[in-house]
C-alpha cells in the first residue's frame, strides 16, 4: 500500500533557493498536501506552506506541482506513478516569502480597486427581489475560492511584471462581470473594465479557466461576455469612427 | 533569535478572528465610528466560515409563512436540550432575518424562490424550511459578502480620508498570543506576524474574540488548523471564564475514506434533500433511534418519511433529520454493532433518491468533493460517512445583549462564545449566530469604548517582556520535543478518551495525560527562524489546545448525565436536575490547572416558556420547576 | 516605536514598484519571485497542442491560399455544386451558371481572386473568433505557448492597441458571415435541384453536412451568444431571448469542436467539388 516517493520541493526565500530532494512515505488515498505535512512532521519542521481547510474550499494551498498551478489538497497522489518525481514549487507570478508561501498581496490590492456593489437606491433590506435565472450567472462567479491560481497562471502578469499596475487579472475582471450581471447593481462597469482594469490585455488564451479548481468558466462566461459588453459601449465601429473624426478636427 | 523588533498599533477596537463573527463585529464597530483592526491567522477571506455548507437559519417565512421567531426559538431550545441561554436564543431567533436581509444589501446572492425572495431549505431540527442558502456553499457566500462589504467601507474611507485603511484595517496572517490588561481591564493584544515572525502590539481598550472553535484538539475533525481554541485560551488567561465546555458536537456525517480526508464534512443538506442513512444490511436504521422527546415530530415509517419531502404539511419528517447529536450517536452504535460500512462508517445514499442532474444542481460541492477526493460518484453510489468533531457549543461566558465577557473590554462572538446553543447546536444556527452576535459584539465594544470618558487603559511595558519571553520559549531549548508529535498524541487522547461516548475512568486518564502534555508543551523545540515557521506556530497553538482540552475533560467528568454533545456511558439519560447547572471553567491566576465550578442556568422568562406546552416541558424540567409554572394553558 | 522599516506583514498591501528604465528580466525570473530558472517545470507534452494547431491551421491557410487564386473547378454545372469558398460568385469572370445572385462585378484581372469580396469575410470571421484567437495566440505567437510556460516576449500589451483592437469587430464579421451562410444554405438546397431535375448525390449530402456544421460554428459564436441574450441584465424580463441564450450557450460550450470540424469540412467540401469538377472522380449519385 505505502511506498517511498521522490519529491523535489523548492526551499528558499526572496534571496534565493533551490529544489531539495526528499524521499517520503506515501499511503493510499493521500494528496500532495498530506505528503508536505509528512515532510514537516518528520524531515523539515520549518517547511513553510499555507493551508487551511484541506478540502478544496478555502483556496489557501495554491502551489505548482510539476509546473502546473494546483491546489495541494486537491491533487491526489494516485494521479502519479510510484516512479514519478514530484516537483513542488511556490507560485511563480508572485514574490516568494519562504518555501511554498508567496506574497499574494497583489490580489488584495486589485480587489480594493474594483468599485463595490452599488445597491439599488430606495430599496430597503428585505425588499430585494431577484429571479433565480437572473442571479445564476453571477452565482457561478461567486463560487470563486480566491486561490489566485488564475492570477498566477495568467501570462499577462506572470510573464510581464510591468503589467501588474494596469491589469486586474482574471479573478477581478470576473468580479467586475459578476457585478455587471448582478440584477440589482446600479453601476455601469463596462468602461472601467476596459480603461482602468485592463480587460484589453486579456487575449483569451484560457489558462485561467484551465487551472480553476472550482471549474468556473472564467473566459467563456465572464471575460468574453465582458469584452462583448465593452464592444457595445466602446467599439461599435461607427461610433468609434465618429469619435476619431471629431478628435482629428480638434487637433 | 534576539531580534525583538515590535510593531505597535493603536485602535479603538481590535477584532481577533476574520470569520463571519469577526467581520460582522468589525463592520458594526467601524459603522459606529471606531477605528477597527481585524486580525486574521490566515489570509483575509480564508476563515473556517467558508466550510459551512447548508445555510443560514432565519425565520423569514419565505418557504412557509407560518414560520416566525417563536418557532425558531422553540427549535433552538429543543435542539440544545433546554440548556441554552434563553435570552441569547431569543435574540438570535428575533434578529436573524434582519441580518440575512442585510447581507443582500452588501451584495450577497442567495438562491431564490419563485417570487424572487430568498429560498429556504429544510434542515435537521428545524420545523419549517428555514435555511437561506447558495447551493451548498453558503459559508463561502457569507465570508465573501462580508469581506467585500469591508472592502467597500475601505473604498469610502479612501474617498473621505485618502487612505483605504484610515478606519478599518485587516492584519492578515497575524496570530495573537496574549491579551494585555491594565488592572482588570483590557489594554491590548500581543502577537506575531506569521510571515515575518515579527512581534506586534495592538493597544486597544476593546478586544472582540471571534476565533472559532477547538476542533484541532481531536483527531477526526472537520475543522482546519486554525481551530486551536486560541480565543478560549486567551480569554481564560485574561481572567474570563468558559461555559459548558463538555459540549462538543460531533457532526454525524464526515468522510471516513480515504484516510487523508477523514473527518471532512458531508453537509446535512444531503439528508435535507432526500439522502438516507443505511447500515451494512441495507436498513434505514434511524427509525430505531428516535428518542422519546422527539417521538411526536418524526415519522415512524419509511413511507411517511418519504412523503414528507413533497408534502411536509401532512407528514412527519424522516428521522435522518433528527438533531446532530442523535444521529451521530446512532451511527456510532451501528458501527459498534458491526453493521458499519467497510471503512468504519455507515452508508449515506442520495443516488437512489434523486436524479443525477438534480444531485449535481443541489449539491455541487459535495459531488465535486467526493469525485475528486474519494473517487466516488455520489450520483451513482452511496457515500461512506461517520461522525467528525465539528463544533464546540461551550465557550466564553458572555452577556447576551452586549457579548461582553466578565473582563471589562473583552467581548466574544460566534463559536468562541458559549451559551447560545445549549448542549447541541442545530445546523444552520451557526451562521446566523455569527451575524447576530458578531453585530452585537461590535456594538457592545463600541459602546464600551464610548463609555471610557477619561483615561484609556494602558499597556504596562513590563508585561511585554513577559509575553515576548513566553512566545520565544520554543526557540530557547536545545533539547526538546517535536511539537507535531505532542499534537498527534493530544488529538488521539481526546478522540479516544473524551470523544462521543465518555467513561469516567477514561476521562481521568485523559486528564492525567493532559497534565503531561502541558508540561511537555513548555519544552518543545523548534528548528529554523521565526519567519513563516509552522513548527513554531504549532508550538504556540499547542499551549492553547492543552488548556482548552483540560476544560473539556474536566467539565465532561463533572457533568453526570447525557445531554446533547455530551454522552456519559455511566449516566446515559438526561437528568432534569443537571439542566439547571452550567459548568464554568476558569484559570485562576497563579494556578497551573484549570478549575470547574457549578453555576445555575439563567431562568427562562415566562413569556418564552409559554411557547412550549406542559407535556414537552415535563421532559426537560424538574417536578419542582414544573410546579412553579403559572397556572392554566401555557401556550396562549 | 520600532525603528526598522516596516516589513511586509506589517505594511499595507502595495504593489512593488517597477522601474521601467531598468532592464527587464523576462517572465517568472523577476526579482523577488522564487528563483527557479526553468521556463517551465511541466513534465507533460505541453508542446503537442500548439504543434497540432500550427499544422492544421497551416494546411488550411496554404490550401485556401492556393485555392482562391485558382479560377477553375469550383462549380459542377451538371449537379449545381458550388464550393462554399466561392459562393456567391459575383463577377463576369464566374463560370456560367455559378452566379445565381447575378454578376454585379465586371471581369476581374487574373491577380484578383474571384472570391475577393467574400473570402475576407470568411477569413475575418475566423480570425477574430474568440476560439481561434486563443488557438493562434498560443500556437503562432507563443503568447503563451501553453499554460505556465513562459512566453518569449519581453513586452506584452494584448488586445489593448491597434491592430489587435480590430478583434472587437468580431460581431460584424459574424453578421456578414451569417449572410454568406444563408447563401451557402441556398447553394446546398440548389444542389438537390440541378437542371436535370431532383437528385441526390454524395456531393449534395456533403454540402448539406458542411452547411450544418457551419451553422453550428456560427450560432455557437460568442458574439452570437452575447447578441441573443448575453447582453441582458434581466433574463426574467425576456423569456424568449433567455430560452435562445440557453440553447446557444449549450452550443457555445462546443464552439472549439465546431471551429475545427467546420474548418475541415469546408476543405473537404471544396476538395470534393474540385475533384468532381476536374473529372478526377465522378459524383456518387444516389438519386437521379
Amino acid at each position: 500500500m505505502s511506498y517511498a516517493a521522490h519529491f523535489r520541493v523548492w526551499r528558499g526565500d526572496a534571496g534565493g533557493g533551490e529544489l531539495q530532494d526528499f524521499s517520503v512515505e506515501v499511503n493510499e488515498g493521500e494528496v500532495v498536501l498530506d505528503i508536505i505535512h509528512r515532510l514537516q512532521a518528520t524531515q523539515a519542521g520549518d517547511l513553510a506552506v499555507r493551508w487551511n481547510c484541506k478540502a478544496g474550499k478555502c483556496g489557501s494551498c495554491s502551489a505548482e506541482i510539476n509546473g502546473r498551478p494546483r491546489l495541494l489538497c486537491m491533487t491526489r497522489m494516485s494521479t502519479f506513478t510510484e516512479a514519478d518525481t514530484i516537483t513542488v514549487t511556490p507560485l511563480r507570478a508572485f514574490p516568494v516569502i519562504r518555501d511554498l508561501v508567496t506574497d499574494v498581496s497583489f490580489n488584495y490590492v486589485k480587489a480594493r480597486e474594483i468599485p463595490a456593489f452599488a445597491p439599488p437606491k430606495g430599496v430597503a433590506a428585505g425588499d430585494y427581489r431577484m429571479e433565480q435565472i437572473d442571479v445564476e450567472r453571477s452565482q457561478e462567479f461567486r463560487k470563486c475560492i480566491e486561490c489566485f491560481l488564475c492570477q498566477n497562471v495568467c501570462h499577462v502578469v506572470r510573464d510581464h511584471e510591468d503589467n501588474k499596475d494596469s491589469f486586474a487579472g482574471p479573478r477581478y475582471l470576473m468580479r467586475i462581470a459578476e457585478l455587471d450581471m448582478h440584477p440589482l447593481d446600479e453601476m455601469d462597469r463596462t468602461k472601467q473594465a476596459q480603461d482602468e482594469h485592463g480587460l484589453g490585455y486579456c487575449n483569451i488564451t484560457k489558462c485561467c479557466t484551465e487551472v480553476c479548481p472550482e471549474h468556473i468558466k472564467i473566459t467563456d462566461n465572464a471575460l468574453i461576455p465582458m469584452k462583448e459588453r465593452v464592444v457595445d459601449r466602446k467599439f461599435d465601429p461607427l461610433v468609434w469612427l465618429g469619435s476619431r473624426i471629431r478628435r482629428r478636427e480638434n487637433v | 533569535m534576539t531580534d525583538l523588533t515590535m510593531h505597535r498599533h493603536e485602535y479603538d477596537v481590535v477584532v481577533i478572528g476574520a470569520g463571519g463573527a469577526g467581520l460582522r463585529a468589525a463592520i458594526e464597530a467601524r459603522e459606529l465610528g471606531m477605528r477597527t483592526a481585524i486580525i486574521s491567522k490566515s489570509l483575509f477571506g480564508k476563515a473556517h466560515t467558508v466550510m459551512a455548507e447548508g445555510g443560514i437559519a432565519a425565520s423569514m417565512g419565505n418557504a412557509n409563512p407560518r414560520d416566525n421567531w417563536q418557532v425558531h426559538f422553540r427549535d433552538t431550545m429543543r435542539g440544545g436540550k433546554f440548556l441554552n441561554n434563553p435570552r441569547m436564543a431569543e435574540l438570535h431567533a428575533k434578529e436573524a432575518p434582519d441580518r440575512v436581509w442585510e447581507l443582500e444589501t452588501y451584495g450577497a446572492l442567495f438562491d431564490r424562490t419563485k417570487e424572487g425572495k430568498i429560498s429556504q431549505r429544510n434542515f435537521g431540527g428545524h420545523e419549517y424550511p428555514r435555511l437561506a442558502h447558495v447551493g451548498d456553499r453558503t459559508g463561502l457566500e457569507l465570508i465573501r459578502t462580508l469581506q467585500q462589504k469591508i472592502v467597500s467601507m475601505q473604498q469610502e474611507d479612501q474617498r473621505d480620508h485618502g487612505d483605504y485603511e484610515a478606519m478599518i484595517r485587516v492584519f492578515a496572517e497575524c496570530a495573537i498570543t496574549d491579551l494585555l490588561l491594565d488592572g482588570p481591564r483590557i489594554a491590548g493584544a500581543f502577537g506575531y506576524f506569521r510571515e515575518t515572525g515579527d512581534f506586534v502590539l495592538f493597544e486597544a481598550p476593546a478586544v472582540v474574540l471571534a476565533t472559532g472553535g477547538i476542533g484541532k484538539s481531536f483527531k477526526v475533525t472537520s475543522n482546519s488548523w486554525e481551530y486551536t481554541g486560541d480565543g478560549h485560551a486567551l480569554a481564560m488567561r485574561a481572567g474570563a471564564s468558559l461555559l459548558n465546555m463538555e459540549f462538543v458536537q460531533f457532526h454525524p456525517t464526515g468522510m471516513v475514506w480515504p484516510p487523508s480526508v477523514k473527518g471532512i464534512l458531508v453537509t446535512e443538506s444531503v439528508r435535507g434533500d432526500g439522502g438516507v442513512l443505511r447500515n451494512s444490511e441495507g436498513k434505514r436504521f434511524m427509525f430505531d433511534y428516535i428518542p422519546d422527546v422527539f417521538k411526536k415530530q418524526y415519522a415512524e415509517t419509511e413511507d411517511e418519511g418519504d412523503r414528507w419531502y413533497t408534502d411536509p404539511e401532512n407528514n412527519k419528517r424522516p428521522p435522518e433529520l433528527l438533531p446532530r447529536d442523535e444521529v451521530a450517536r446512532a451511527i456510532n452504535s451501528e458501527v459498534k454493532a458491526d453493521r458499519g460500512s467497510p471503512h468504519g462508517g455507515v452508508f449515506l445514499d442520495v443516488s437512489t433518491r434523486l436524479p443525477a442532474e438534480e444531485i449535481k444542481r443541489r449539491l455541487p460541492s459535495m459531488w465535486h468533493q467526493f469525485k475528486e477526493l474519494a473517487d466516488v460518484d455520489i450520483t451513482k453510489e452511496p457515500m461512506e460517512v461517520g461522525p467528525t468533531c465539528h463544533y464546540v457549543m461551550g465557550g466564553v461566558e458572555v452577556d447576551p445583549d452586549t457579548a461582553a465577557a466578565s473582563v471589562p473590554g473583552l467581548f466574544a462572538a460566534g463559536e468562541v462564545a458559549g451559551g447560545m446553543h445549549g448542549s447541541n447546536r442545530l445546523g444552520g444556527n451557526s451562521l446566523s449566530d455569527l451575524l447576530v452576535f458578531g453585530r452585537r459584539a461590535g456594538l457592545g465594544a463600541a459602546q464600551y469604548v464610548d463609555s471610557l470618558s477619561r483615561q484609556r487603559p494602558a499597556v504596562r511595558e513590563s508585561d511585554l517582556d513577559d509575553v515576548m519571553g513566553f512566545a520565544l520559549q520554543p526557540f530557547e531549548t536545545d533539547v526538546g520535543e517535536n511539537p507535531y508529535e505532542i499534537h498527534q498524541e493530544l488529538q488521539q487522547a481526546m478522540q479516544d478518551l473524551v470523544g462521543i461516548i465518555r467513561r469516567p475512568e477514561e476521562i481521568e486518564d485523559a486528564l492525567a495525560r493532559l497534565e503531561k502534555f502541558r508540561e511537555r508543551a513548555t519544552k518543545v523545540k523548534v528548528e529554523g527562524r521565526r519567519q513563516f515557521n509552522p513548527g513554531w506556530h504549532l508550538a504556540l497553538d499547542l499551549r492553547n489546545m492543552v488548556i482548552v482540552s483540560e476544560c473539556v475533560a474536566k467539565s465532561a467528568l463533572e457533568r453526570q448525565e447525557s445531554r446533547g454533545g455530551h454522552t456519559r456511558d455511566d449516566y446515559p439519560a438526561m437528568d432534569a436536575v443537571w439542566r439547571q447547572v452550567n459548568l464554568i471553567c476558569s484559570h485562576p491566576a497563579g494556578s497551573v490547572e484549570v478549575e470547574v465550578k457549578q453555576q445555575p442556568v439563567p431562568a427562562i422568562r415566562v413569556d418564552l416558556i409559554a411557547l412550549f406546552d406542559r407535556g414537552e416541558l415535563a421532559k426537560y424540567l424538574t417536578d419542582e420547576e414544573m410546579a412553579g409554572l403559572p397556572e392554566g394553558d401555557l401556550t396562549t | 516605536m520600532s525603528s526598522t522599516p516596516p516589513l511586509r506583514g506589517d505594511s499595507a498591501p502595495t504593489l512593488p514598484s517597477v522601474d521601467a528604465s531598468a532592464p527587464q528580466r523576462a517572465g517568472t525570473d523577476f526579482p523577488g519571485r522564487a528563483r527557479i530558472g526553468e521556463r517551465t517545470l511541466r513534465t507533460d507534452r505541453w508542446w503537442l497542442q500548439p504543434l497540432v494547431t500550427v499544422t492544421v491551421l497551416g494546411i488550411f491557410i496554404l490550401y485556401t491560399g492556393v485555392r482562391i487564386f485558382m479560377r477553375d473547378y469550383y462549380w459542377v454545372e451538371e449537379y449545381s455544386y458550388l464550393t462554399p469558398l466561392f459562393s456567391p460568385c459575383l463577377s463576369d469572370s464566374c463560370a456560367p451558371g455559378s452566379s445565381h445572385l447575378g454578376t454585379p462585378l465586371p471581369e476581374l484581372p487574373f491577380f484578383i481572386p474571384l472570391p475577393f469580396l467574400i473570402f475576407p469575410i470568411l477569413a475575418g470571421f475566423r480570425a477574430t473568433c474568440y476560439y481561434y484567437r486563443k488557438a493562434y495566440y498560443r500556437s503562432f505567437w507563443l503568447s503563451p505557448p501553453a499554460c505556465a510556460v513562459a512566453e518569449p516576449h519581453t513586452r506584452y500589451s494584448g488586445e489593448t492597441r491597434f491592430p489587435l483592437l480590430v478583434q472587437n469587430a468580431h460581431r460584424y464579421f459574424f453578421f456578414a458571415a451569417s449572410l454568406l451562410l444563408l447563401i451557402n444554405t441556398y447553394d446546398a438546397i440548389l444542389a438537390f435541384f440541378p437542371d436535370t431535375g431532383f437528385g441526390i448525390g454524395l456531393g449534395s449530402l456533403i454540402l448539406v453536412a458542411n452547411v450544418a456544421l457551419l451553422w453550428g460554428y456560427s450560432l455557437s459564436c460568442h458574439s452570437c451568444r452575447h447578441i441573443t441574450g448575453g447582453r441582458l441584465k434581466h433574463f426574467s424580463k425576456h423569456p424568449l431571448r433567455y430560452k435562445a441564450w440557453t440553447i446557444i450557450s449549450k452550443l457555445n460550450a462546443r464552439h472549439m469542436q465546431f471551429a475545427w470540424i467546420s474548418l475541415v469540412s469546408v476543405m473537404v467540401t471544396d476538395l470534393y467539388i474540385l475533384a468532381v469538377s476536374a473529372g478526377w472522380i465522378s459524383d456518387l449519385r444516389i438519386v437521379g
